[in-house]
């Protein structure tokens, strides 16, 4: 891995393990609404295959990050590359073909709600391959199947609970076998036994479906049993302040704004005291 | 803890380019074991063989005790094969036969069972049976009466908020009312102007027609003159209304309803119906009549340009005409027809913005339905206040 020039700004806390196989670079990224800048010049690779977790506190441009590197908004500076190649350099056509190999999980599922959940899943099938309806419906009962959902193919969104449609978000999100799944917070709103349950699926498919996996959360029992890899962005210098492993960077990291994430806000103080 | 095991899966590829060259043979070793040999890329294609056909293609399948799965000259595959194997799983289930899916991929066999983990849980299924014609009759006519018996209910609920608000114990803000006034107020003022101009003028010419026959041109007056005050006007109005001012309700408060807006009201202790119902009450009861005041005045002008233009009647042989013919009585019976339709446009809004269920598609539904129910109720109400003021003579 080579990145390009050294940042502006180091992360204080580097421990980013080198991958030769990046599967998203972002390169000395600024993200902006007008002059209102969110962060500026981050910097990080995600390895194919890895749990790659953006954390940060609230309001720090977690979830503009994840839209950035979606490709539903464009940079105000710097790059993000997907597949060895710059999303922003790409024709429109060209860019919507990458994107269609990437799956989301937005924060609360996000299905259509005038559609059944097998509608939902068979919407993507429908648009972008050539299958046969058998060939669609046996996939779609196959994704249902895979969070839980066997027998829901009927019902609406509104008529399933809140953990119930997030998985539903998430079996159209794999709808399409996506090399790259991306969540938004996917734990909020769920009670600890389906977070955990739904952690251990996205291992599970991860190893499975050889997936790289980017989440954005702030849920700590979440960062440490599935990341790989993270980056912590902070509101107050509006940059990375750290990069690595999380439960690495649990034991390492001395910058007092990510051990107080990490340790629940608890370690700053006892150091204090 | 999970180790930060990299993704075993070489195997996985989707490249929907490259030709597809998946076989399938089923092959039966002794009376009991089915060898299913799947080789080559299994990846997303139309044309990939379909193994459960083929397995229950090979008749007497009640003989069969175990089906062996030979993946060995697989050379990719995606959920698609996953999604195959998964029915032949169920297949097997159903028959009591064995599946050994040892030769498979770890990753694939994996997604199997993780798939087989929840079983298909038998929800019962809504009722969607068609119904009969009687039968929809029927439906939709106790839906139609249900509707009458909302709206007096609502009427009700009004009343009491309305009398809270009398003693002075009614939770609203008269910003809102104010505001409320100012978007359906003047906001309308275009709209209903030219609406009204033009009735006032297609009153006129039909009217100068059947007139010229009797030579009677000057009671064009009479006609634009009563026609409008008494009907037209006000019931011009409150259908423009029941378009633009029911419709933005039902979705104001059907968005609230959506975002459970109107729950955390009325976990508040703040009745929606003083809250929100109310200010818009208030404010279309006032605005209405003078909005008719308005239209009435634009529709007689309407007419007295075609009563100019086609019949040659001066401008103020029209008014002196007119005058004589309008009384304070038709006046005031228009303009309380207008405080009634002004009514039922905030009801009709409201009822269906507050019924509206917490979907996207539901707050277009409330607005539709609020339309219909208000222009529904306004023609209706026009029809028995017609009644009512000709049993009084009025």
């Amino acid at each position: 891995m080579d990145l390009p020039a050294l940042p502006a700004i180091r992360p204080r806390c580097d421990l980013a393990t080198p991958t030769d196989r990046p599967h998203i670079e972002v390169r000395d990224l600024t993200m902006a609404f007008g002059d209102n800048v969110l962060q500026r010049h981050l910097n990080f690779t995600v390895g194919r295959g890895d749990v790659f977790i953006i954390m940060g506190g609230s309001g720090c441009g977690k979830s503009t990050l994840l839209n950035h590197l979606l490709g539903l908004l464009e940079p105000a500076a710097g790059q993000v590359i997907l597949n060895d190649r710059s999303l922003w350099d790409l024709e429109l056509q060209e860019r919507d073909l990458l994107l269609r190999r990437v799956g989301v999980l937005y924060q609360s599922g996000a299905l259509w709600s005038s559609m059944t959940l097998e509608e939902n899943v068979a919407l993507p099938l429908g648009e972008y391959t050539d299958l046969t309806p058998r060939q669609i419906r046996e996939l779609v009962q196959l994704k249902l199947a895979l969070v839980g959902l066997s027998g829901f193919e009927d019902y609406f969104p509104s008529q399933i609970s809140g953990g119930m449609r997030k998985r539903a978000g998430l079996a159209r999100a794999i709808a399409l076998d996506p090399e790259i799944l991306f969540f938004d917070e996917p734990s909020a709103g769920l009670d600890p036994i389906s977070a955990r349950r739904l952690d251990e699926l996205i291992l599970q498919l991860r190893a499975d479906l050889g997936a790289t996996i980017v989440v954005v959360t702030h849920e700590l029992e979440s960062i440490f049993t599935i990341g790989d890899n993270s980056v912590f962005l902070d509101i107050e210098t509006k940059t990375q302040i750290a990069r690595g492993n999380p439960r690495r960077l649990l034991e390492e990291c001395d910058d007092p704004g990510v051990r107080r994430f990490l340790t629940r806000g608890r370690e700053p103080a006892a150091a204090a005291s | 803890m999970a180790s930060p095991a990299p993704a075993p899966s070489p195997l996985r590829t989707s490249r929907p380019e490259r030709p597809v060259e998946a076989r399938l043979a089923v092959n039966r070793i002794d009376p009991e074991t089915l060898v299913v040999r799947v080789a080559g890329r299994w990846v997303r294609d139309r044309n990939l063989p379909d193994i459960v056909a083929a397995v229950e293609q090979r008749p007497p399948l009640s003989g069969v005790r175990r089906i062996v799965l030979d993946a060995s000259a697989l050379e990719g595959w995606d959920s698609l094969l996953i999604a195959e194997l998964r029915r032949l799983n169920l297949l097997c289930g159903a028959h009591a036969i064995e599946l050994d899916l040892g030769g498979l991929p770890e990753g694939a066999r994996n997604l199997i069972c993780l798939a087989a983990e929840v079983p298909t849980q038998r929800v019962n299924r809504r009722s969607s049976s068609r119904l009969g014609f009687r039968t929809a009759v029927g439906v939709e006519c106790l839906r139609a009466a249900r509707s009458v018996g909302e709206m007096v209910g609502f009427l009700g609920e009004t009343i009491v908020a309305f009398a809270a608000a009398l003693r002075g114990q009614a939770r609203f803000r008269w910003v809102d009312l104010f505001q409320v006034v100012q978007e359906h107020g003047p906001a309308a003022l275009p709209i209903v102007g030219l609406v009204n101009f033009l009735v006032g003028m297609i009153v006129a010419f039909i009217g100068a027609i059947q007139l010229q026959q009797f030579s009677a041109e000057i009671y064009v007056a009479n006609l634009v003159g009563i026609g409008t005050v008494r009907e037209m006007g006000p019931m011009m109005t409150a259908i423009i209304l029941a378009g633009r001012t029911s419709a933005a309700f039902a979705a104001q408060l059907g968005t609230m309803q959506v975002n459970e807006e109107i729950s955390a009201l009325r976990t508040l202790g703040i009745p929606p119906m003083q809250f929100l119902v109310l200010p818009r009450v208030i404010a279309l009861v006032v605005m209405m009549p003078i909005l008719a005041i308005y239209a009435n005045v634009i529709g007689i002008f309407g007419g007295a340009v075609v009563a100019l233009f086609k019949l040659h009647v001066s401008l103020t042989l029209f008014y002196d005409q007119l005058v004589g013919a309008v009384t304070v009585t038709d006046w005031i019976g228009g303009l309380i027809k207008a405080a009634v339709f002004g009514a039922i446009v905030v009801l009709s809004g409201c009822l269906r913005g507050m019924q509206a269920q917490r979907s996207a598609s539901a707050v277009g539904y409330a607005a539709t339905s609020a339309v219909v129910t208000g222009i529904v109720f306004i023609i209706a109400t026009d029809a028995v206040f017609t009644v009512i003021y000709i049993t009084l003579g009025i």
